[in-house]
Formats: C-alpha cells, structure tokens, sequence
C-alpha cells in the first residue's frame, strides 16, 4: 500500500538523517580539524550572504512599520510604533526571516554543491587523496552555517530597525536617537538571548539538511536538482519546527 | 589460460617485478539481492597491467573500489602489498592510499579548483610538510608528464575531454603510486585521443614501475595495454589469460566480447 511505503520512507530517512547527524557530533568535531576550510566555508556562507541578508531585513523593517501604522493611529498609540516594531523584529521576524533566506541561498547551494561532487565522483576522489570527505566537506559547513547564521541575524535585525525607522519617517519625523532609545528601552536580555540562541540552531539545521541531501543525492542532474530544492524546502519547515518548541521551551523558562 | 595463484604477502616484502602486489581471495560483495562478486580471486604483479574485462554492470568498479577501500566487501581478503584493506582504520587506509592512483572513469577533477589547485590537493593532504618549492616542482613534472604543462592556472571547465583525463592522470600520479587503478580510460574520448592516453598509460608505467588493473571496454586499449586479461562474469573471474590467449578462445562467452 502507498500509505505504508510513504510512511515506511519517511522514516527510513528520518532515521538516517538521525545518523548522519549523530555523525556529526562522533566524527566531525574531532581534530585534525579542517580550519583553512572552515575559515574559506564562514566568508563564502556569512560575507557573501550579508548583501541579501541586507538588502531583505531593510525592506521587512520598513515593510512591516508602514503596514503596522494605520492600526496604531486608529487607537492613537502611534508613538508605540517603535517598540512595537523593535520588539517583533528582534524576537521573531528577524531571525525567522533571516533563516528562511539563509535556507534559500545556502541550503540549496549546499545541496547541489554536495550533490554535483557525489554524482561526479569528486567525493571519492577526496577520499582516495587522504581526506575525511565528511571533515572536509560536512563539518566545515556545518559549523560555519551554524556560527554564521547568528551573526547575519545580528546584522539584519539592525538593518531592519534602520528600515523601520525609515518607515517612521516616512509619516512622521522622529530623530534616530529618539527612535532607537524608544526600541532599546522596550528590549531586555530575554528579548535577545533567546532569539539568538534559536539561530544557532536554525543554522545547524540548514547546514546539516543540506549536507544530508547533497551527500545522498542520487545519480544524474535531477538528482542534484532535487537535492537542492529538498534542501530548501526540509530546512525551512524545520526552522518554523525549531521556532515553535523555541517558544514554548522559553515560555517554560518564563522568558516571555 | 591459468587461474590465478594466490600468494599471500607480508608488509616487509620487497616489491620486485613479477611480485604479487595485490592479491584477492574469496570476495564476496553484494547490494541488496544484487550478488557482484562471489569468490572472486585475482593476484596482480609487480609492473604487470591486468585488464578487467566485462560486461556493464558485472561490478568491474566495484571491484577496484573495494581494492582502494571505498567500498567495503561482505567477506574474502584483498591484501595490498601484504596488507589487508578491509580490516584497515582509516589512518592505515590513507597510508596504503599514497601507494595506489585511482584514475576515475568521470575525471572527478574538483570542478572549484585550478588544475594546479588540483594536482596539489593529494600532495597538500597526505604530505603536509611539503614546502610550496616542493610541492611547485611536483606539480609541474606532473604537468609536464602528461604533455600540458601550461595549464597549471586554467579550471576545469576550460580543459577538453582528453586534457581532463591527462590532468585526471598526472593527479593520479603526482603521489608516484606503485599502483594504479584505471576505471575507464578511455571511455567517452575518440580513437586518436584514446590511443594518447593508451601511450601515455605506458609510458608513464615504464618510467615509474608502477602496476595496474584497468578496466575497459575499448578493445584496441585492452590490446595495447594489457599484459594480462581477465573476464568478470557472473561475479568470478571466469578467463584469465594474455590477450592473444582470450582472442583464440572458443568460449562463446569469451568470444563475444573479440568480435568487433
């Protein structure tokens, strides 16, 4: 029957995705560690991302002030905007946005990368010339998808906040320190701590997801395709996954 | 025609020609139901080149992928240079790997590298005490080998079919193997350039003593090439002789593959 088989699938490949995963913490994270690559992998996933990371956290900020403002001066509480902007931007939309176009650029990127070396047989060939290719190849990437996501979030939720404060102007006028004293004031350590915590894991889970499908992809160019779009597509459900037991694991905290 | 003898080898064995360096006993290897090999024996010698014969499918990568560690067989032995690959950890794999070139039968250049990026990837990992003078003067008598030694800046995507497989060779020999395995040579390249590569395999071969398994289709390469033929049929070496020898057989299985 399909049904039994699907499910059947699904948790073969949950189960190895679980393994492959495993393999990370076991294998990848001992020495010798692969620095150079590491270092090359952090400027090819973080500076070359910060552009589009930018250019997206910019017109979200001032998207999401000129949408916001109608309903805060039809109750005459226009003066909140930027604490009402601040406060979604830095403890939900920023990181979760950030992540989904993460996902997009880097995860699938990582799959076909992957996927493109596995059917061409790039992979043996690091192995045969003494390399770990899940050293060289996973863990690299893994953990620079996993450092750098943080940081991107960083930098676009204070991109988002300018374009937020465009926004504000845009209607009104308000200085920069005024605004940004307003969204400093209304944020506290348990707006930022775990916002930024869950992008940690919001990387891993790009990272490994498209290290997972690159490795398995199948022979051909539609299997690298699929790999990619897999990729992209499994990442960012699991993003949404992350930030919804992040929430509720932060309400158990009493961080909310 | 003969069997294959099987001759074990202890690591301080001194290689001479006509040496066993590889010796296969009893491999078994399957994927799923699918059965490959079964009781598959085979001894190479020192500077000898054996070719594998057989048909798509018949697990002539397999074998030399089990031979070089990347597949793991069910069961048998495969002792390189007295040394068993399957019970090997992976320190002891990359060790015997410096010893034994794996020429790919898709190149697998790294398409994000130079191809001196390249020829240096093997040096760099296995010998990392290496100075760049070194490593420099490596990569351009390996270049200069294979007749293309000004593309040591050029990228993969730039070379043709046959200076990929040159580059893929010089790769494959920039570490001075003693042995070498070839998937495919020639697959994919058209007759002048893949009796090139034909010469180029034996000149190479006689200048460093190296020994080979090849595996190939291109029944002019097995003839220029081959010191000895084996068929893989059914998962077990079923002729084993010089080309000539297969040639004049009566085998109907063996006479398909001599009919052109």
């Amino acid at each position: 029957m399909p049904l039994i088989q699907d499910t059947s699938e699904f948790f073969d490949e949950t189960g190895n995705m679980a393994k492959f995963t495993g393999h990370f913490f076991s294998h990848g994270l001992r020495p010798k560690f692969e620095v150079k690559e590491l270092l090359a992998q952090c400027y090819t996933i973080g500076y070359k991302s910060f552009p589009l990371i930018g250019l997206t956290g910019f017109i979200m900020g001032l998207v999401l002030t000129m949408q916001l403002r109608p309903s805060l001066v039809s109750y005459g509480v226009q003066s909140e905007l930027p604490v009402m902007v601040g406060v979604a931007i830095v403890r939900e939309i920023g990181p979760v946005i950030t992540a989904l176009i993460f996902a997009g650029k880097i995860g699938s990127s990582i799959g076909a990368e992957l996927g493109s070396m596995k059917v061409t047989e790039q992979i043996d060939a690091m192995e045969v010339s003494g390399t770990n290719p899940y050293k060289y190849l996973v863990a690299t990437r893994v953990l620079a998808t996993t450092l750098m996501l943080p940081l991107l979030t960083i930098l676009g939720d204070a991109i988002s906040l300018f374009g937020a404060y465009i926004g504000v102007n845009i209607s009104s006028v308000t200085t920069i320190h005024l605004f940004f004293a307003q969204v400093f004031q209304s944020l506290s350590f348990s707006d930022i701590l775990p916002a930024i915590t869950k992008t940690f894991f919001f990387g891993f889970a790009v990272g490994i997801i498209g290290c997972y499908k690159g490795f398995n992809s199948s022979k051909g160019t539609q299997g690298v395709g699929v790999s990619a779009n897999s990729a992209v597509v499994l990442s960012s459900v699991l993003i949404f996954i992350i930030d919804l037991l992040a929430v509720q694991f932060t309400n158990l905290l009493g961080l909310n | 025609m003969t069997t294959a003898m099987n001759t074990e080898l202890k690591p301080e064995d001194n290689i001479a020609k006509g040496a066993p360096v590889i010796v296969i006993e009893h491999l078994f290897k399957r994927f799923g139901k699918n059965v490959v090999l079964r009781d598959f024996n085979l001894t190479v010698h020192g500077e000898e080149n054996v070719v594998v014969l057989g048909k798509s499918g018949a697990g002539k990568s397999v074998l030399i992928k089990c031979i070089i560690g990347l597949l793991k067989p069910d069961s048998g032995k495969i002792l390189v240079f007295g040394e068993n690959v399957p019970g090997m950890n992976p320190d002891e794999l990359d060790k015997v790997r410096t010893k034994i070139g794996f020429l790919f039968q898709a190149n697998a250049l790294y398409d994000s590298m130079t191809v001196r990026e390249n020829l240096e990837f093997p040096l760099r990992r296995h010998w990392i005490d290496l100075s760049q003078k070194q490593v420099d003067q490596m990569v351009s008598e390996a270049l200069e080998n294979v007749g293309l030694k000004n593309t040591g800046d050029m990228m993969p995507s730039e070379l043709s079919g046959g200076m990929l497989k040159r580059i893929a060779l010089a790769r494959t020999l920039i570490l001075k193997p003693e042995v070498i395995l070839y998937d495919e040579p020639t697959t994919g390249l058209d007759p002048v350039t893949s009796r090139e590569i034909d010469r180029l395999i034996l000149t190479l071969q006689k200048k460093y003593h190296t020994s080979s398994i090849v595996i190939s289709h291109d029944m002019n390469c097995v003839k220029n090439i081959a010191d000895r033929v084996i068929l893989l049929l059914d998962g077990v070496c079923y002729a084993d002789g010089t080309y000539e020898e297969l040639e004049q057989s009566g085998d109907e299985k063996i006479k398909q593959f001599f009919e052109q």
